[in-house]
């Protein structure tokens, strides 16, 4: 039996260009940031400051960090497919059919479990405690490592580039093609244990946050005084310990037949195909809710802010929300009508899909009535939002266009799905993470990102988003079924080329955006937060300084009505003075902790050696990580404490900028 | 270390005392205690809907058995209740090491918790040997989708319960090299909450899988 | 020490789940335990008995089962878990609520989804047999 399991040297592609040479660029840029961080001695700063932090907002920053990097890997995966459809028409292409599939696969699962899902939990563990008057979530070294395992699960995605191969099946592996008859390499195992590694960490995240909401809030700080942006993340998170363990358990079944010769998914041995896709969506369909519902929340918080008005219908929001959390689990056949299960019950799901609509348009008719009669103003994250009501409603009308079974019948897995479901991501998700993280910037660092140059790659991303995938949903309605790697009708050339200009359009919008972060970073002391309240804002986030100290607030605020730091601002203003200083007194907090980082690595260990079969080192990674977790549970001190004199010079710093910014502030009408 | 130091205890300086009419809970926030077991309580329900999906795949995959045996050809009902008996008194053994633990009773709760890790262990041994049983009569998880079914599902509660005893064996240490800390308390009503659920879920894979796969 | 765990006890406010509101006196905890054990035990030897018997009309004995494994799980609930229906649990009981109703969407579901694709399924062996 070979130590080494199923690898060897010929898992490296030396014979495939692409794959190596984009792995040597990989490769090139993480050895260069290292050599940079080590040379200039930041190395201990990184470790202690981040690395072993256990602070919800480093935590948050760092899932968003991961979130931006894999968001250029996935992207470069969408001008793959764009160039190569654009020209394969009756040719071959420059991606054989081989890579062609890894590629829209690897597109899929990087977008949806490394871009989409950090970036929507990063905002959430940096907002919510802050929002919520606290001084972190409720378990921060379970933070730590639940963000660690989420970032060996892309670490190991991102190996399967040079190691090896990645899965060929979509970013949902459907058997049979994914059991192990069709599919014998080591693409689909990468898959599935990337994500079961990462799922964990998900699972952990969404547990914190469920018990942050629920049970760490500041004093008076009710239910419904809870902001908006509050109350999706809770639903969100609950969705997230309702359905990942589906997915867990669905993805342990389809290993098993892997690995163990089970017959869960098989054609032979009794195996039912259709159950995986019956799990498999259970689990989907609540996980495109989890990432919209937090994106909602921000939509709120802007859009209230930047009307100057409080949030239109709160109750009817909260009612929403929490209706849409209990439908989105009620509405999972939708995503196989055609499989086969019947006009009774696909009518049932039908109409309990259009159903869902209702309560998300409720919020788009709340969000309308927010800015009317405001007094608007047009930030970056107010073209987001305005964008995303535009785009998400039609996105949401095709959507209900395809839960009419029959029509779903001609138009299942063709572009007009794919048009369909980009639309709603793109249009819904990635709008509200990109107004969330513009509007939350300078809370996070403390000084705001260039506007212009924002509302440049709104403009640049909105119109190459049009551009990229209306003609999609033409294609589809034409008969073009999605992850083609070449065609034969002409008809559908041009459209595919205006897609790949609109592909095109967007990677400027991104370039756009990376010069925008690197211009505000160099320009920092001109775009500079002093007050901490940058947008005139209503939660309570805005009421400590930019960025927060480690303890957020100096003092617990008791919180009194609906938008807590309104009410404050607003006496203060008449009053033309600040509330007098608190007593301050020593506060502990959790010291930072290595635990996260080290059981990620022993993790990576684990899911490398399992994916090639090299059994021992499965165990010593096992038996590393309970260690690990032994050590670190049999520890006395968890603690330390910040001295009161640390706080008051801290908070009398930020009230002194704070009384000065209120002598040119005049009272809301 | 801080006893009750909840991270949202406010540090001073809102005045002590109920202000504004809030409640203790509300004005202090939860207790880590409550916040600790909260949070476990939730990865709980997440791990029954773990189990619920391995129980709907067992259900849908019931009658394929692909020519080989079925439920009622491999069950031994005896051995059943021989280990249903085995969690059920390991249940009530380890809620009276919870009450020694809350009352500081060294004794009792360490026998306590000896005496139900002998019950688990037993429980396992007994669903060992059945499993090697069917494997060596061909009926094995690779036979047939109801069995690769049934031994994930079964096979899944094992695991669960075997990890259960692994933290077991770490509580009874750490109680005796730390004795009756708070943090120690809380990680022991949380192994309560653990192992209760376990036998839970035992009621139902008993009732449902054993028992209905030999009556109907 | 005072009477119940400090911790554990908060006016108007939540209890831990898995906790109880009891004196130190291991032996009137134990008596909660052991009535539920009792209980317990009943339950299960008559659903083994039913099982076997045919005091039960025999299609019926899946619900009948079924019964009796809630009823049990509900002794368990009160007097292992310490979940009552007090309001101090409310939240307790309303996460384990949530749980369950998704437990029996995705059961029942999948039950109801699965039985009609297996119902319009061409039987596999017709399909593999396609396959050449």
């Amino acid at each position: 039996m070979n130590m080494w399991g199923k690898l060897s040297w010929a898992a490296i592609p030396l014979d495939q260009p692409l794959p190596l040479i984009s792995s040597a660029v990989v490769a090139l840029v993480i050895t260069g940031v290292l050599a940079w961080v080590v040379l200039k001695g930041h190395l201990p700063y990184i470790w202690k400051e981040w690395l072993s932090s256990v602070d919800h907002k480093r935590i948050g920053v760092m899932y968003i960090v991961l979130a931006m990097v894999m968001l250029l890997r996935g992207f470069s995966d969408a001008v793959l497919m764009r160039a190569q459809q654009a020209v394969a028409l009756n040719a071959p292409g420059f991606l054989p059919p081989d890579h062609y599939n890894q590629v829209f696969s690897a597109h899929g699962t990087m977008m949806i479990f490394f871009v989409a899902m950090p970036f929507v939990i990063g905002l959430m563990n940096f907002v919510v405690p802050l929002q919520l008057g606290a001084r972190d979530v409720a378990f921060p070294v379970l933070n730590s490592v639940g963000f660690w395992l989420t970032a060996t699960g892309a670490l190991l995605v991102n190996i399967s580039l040079l190691v090896g191969e990645f899965a060929r099946t979509g970013w949902l592996p459907y058997p049979p093609l994914s059991e192990l008859a069709y599919s014998p390499g080591v693409g689909v195992d990468y898959y599935l244990w990337a994500l079961q590694i990462s799922g964990v960490g998900t699972l952990l995240s969404g547990i914190n946050l469920v018990t942050t909401v629920l049970k760490v809030r500041a004093p008076g700080m009710d239910y419904l005084r809870m902001p908006m942006f509050c109350w999706t993340t809770l639903a969100s998170n609950l969705l997230i310990v309702a359905a990942f363990p589906i997915l867990t358990a669905t993805f342990a079944m389809l290993l098993l037949d892997r690995y163990l010769g089970f017959h869960f998914f098989t054609n032979d041995g009794g195996g039912n195909v259709m159950m995986f896709m019956n799990l498999i969506w259970a689990w989907g369909h609540p996980e495109v809710y989890i990432l919209i519902l937090p994106a909602f929340g921000i939509f709120s918080e802007v859009a209230s802010t930047f009307s100057g008005k409080p949030l239109f219908g709160y109750r009817s929001m909260v009612v929403a929300t929490m209706a849409i959390c209990i439908i989105s689990f009620m509405v999972w056949l939708h995503h196989f009508f055609t499989m086969g299960a019947g006009a009774d019950v696909n009518a049932i799901f039908g109409i309990a899909t259009m159903i869902i609509a209702v309560p998300t348009g409720v919020k788009i008719f709340n969000w309308l009535f927010t800015m009317y009669g405001g007094r608007i103003r047009f930030p970056a994250p107010m073209l987001w939002t305005i964008g995303f009501m535009v785009t998400f409603v039609i996105g949401g009308m095709t959507g209900v266009l395809l839960a009419v079974p029959p029509a779903d019948f001609v138009l299942h897995n063709s572009l007009f799905l794919v048009a369909h479901f980009h639309n709603v991501i793109i249009g819904g998700v990635v709008f509200g993470l990109f107004a969330g993280y513009e509007y939350w910037f300078p809370k996070a660092f403390g000084f705001k990102l260039h506007d212009g140059l924002g509302k440049a790659a709104f403009w640049l991303w909105t119109i190459g988003f049009y551009l990229a995938f209306m003609p999609l949903y033409l294609l589809g309605l034409m008969g073009m079924t999605r992850r083609m790697q070449h065609y034969d009708v002409p008809g559908w050339q041009p459209w595919l080329l205006v897609a790949a200009a609109g592909a095109a359009l967007i990677g400027v919008g991104v370039f756009v955006q990376i010069v925008q972060l690197v211009w505000s970073i160099r320009h920092r002391e001109e775009l500079r937060d002093r007050t901490g309240d940058p947008w005139n804002g209503r939660s309570l986030e805005w009421s400590i300084p930019s960025p927060p100290p480690m303890f957020n607030f100096a003092v617990l605020p008791v919180v009194e009505g609906e938008e807590a730091y309104w009410t404050i601002k607003q006496r203060a203003i008449a009053r033309q003075t600040l509330m007098p200083e608190p007593e301050y007194a020593d506060i502990h907090m959790p010291r930072n902790s290595p635990v996260g980082f080290i059981c990620a690595f022993f993790a990576t260990i684990m899911g490398f050696a399992l994916i090639w079969h090299i059994w021992w080192l499965v165990i010593v990674g096992l038996v590393c990580a309970y260690a690990t977790f032994v050590v670190f549970a049999w520890h006395d001190e968890h603690d330390e404490s910040i001295s009161a004199a640390t706080i008051a010079g801290i908070d009398r710093a930020n009230r002194k900028e704070r009384l000065e910014a209120i002598s040119q502030l005049r009272p809301a009408t | 270390m801080s006893t009750a130091a909840t991270l949202n205890a406010p540090a001073g300086g809102r005045g002590h005392g109920h202000a504004a009419g809030l409640t203790e809970e509300e004005e202090h926030g939860a207790s880590k205690r409550i916040v600790v077991a909260y949070g476990f309580w939730i990865f709980l329900i997440s791990d029954i809907i773990v189990f619920a999906a391995f129980f709907a795949t067992y259900a849908v995959l019931t009658d394929s058995t692909a020519g080989g045996p079925a439920g009622r050809d491999l069950f031994d009902l005896r051995m059943v209740a021989i280990e249903t008996a085995c969690l059920l008194v390991s249940s009530f053994t380890c809620g009276v090491a919870g009450l020694g633990a809350q009352a500081k009773n060294g004794r009792v709760f360490q026998i306590a918790m000896a005496v139900t890790f002998v019950l688990g262990a037993a429980f396992l041994t007994i669903e060992m040997r059945e499993f090697a049983e069917m494997i060596e009569k061909g009926a094995g998880p690779s036979r047939s989708g109801f069995l690769s079914a049934f031994f994930a599902l079964i096979g899944c509660h094992g695991l669960h319960v075997t990890a259960g005893m692994l933290w077991l064996l770490t509580m009874m240490a750490q109680v005796a090299a730390k004795g009756y800390r708070d943090d120690i308390l809380r990680r022991i009503l949380c192994f309560n909450l653990f192992w209760h659920t376990l036998d839970i879920i035992w009621v139902g894979l008993f009732s449902l899988v054993y028992l209905v796969g030999v009556a109907v | 020490m005072s009477a119940a765990h400090p911790e554990s006890e908060s006016r108007l406010g939540d209890i831990a789940p898995g906790d109880e509101k009891t004196s130190d006196d291991i032996g009137r905890g134990v008596r909660g335990y052991l009535i539920g054990l009792v209980l317990a035990t009943g339950l299960s030897i008559v659903s083994f008995y039913i099982a076997r018997s045919t005091l039960v009309w025999a299609p019926s004995i899946p619900i009948a089962l079924s019964v009796l494994a809630i009823a049990q799980m509900g002794v368990h609930l009160v007097f292992f878990l310490h979940m009552t229906s007090g309001p101090d649990n409310v939240n307790n009981l309303l996460a384990l609520a949530f749980g369950l109703l998704i437990v029996m969407l995705l059961v029942f579901g999948s039950l109801w989804i699965m039985t009609h694709m297996n119902h319009n399924m061409m039987p596999m062996d017709k399909i593999m047999r396609m396959q050449r």
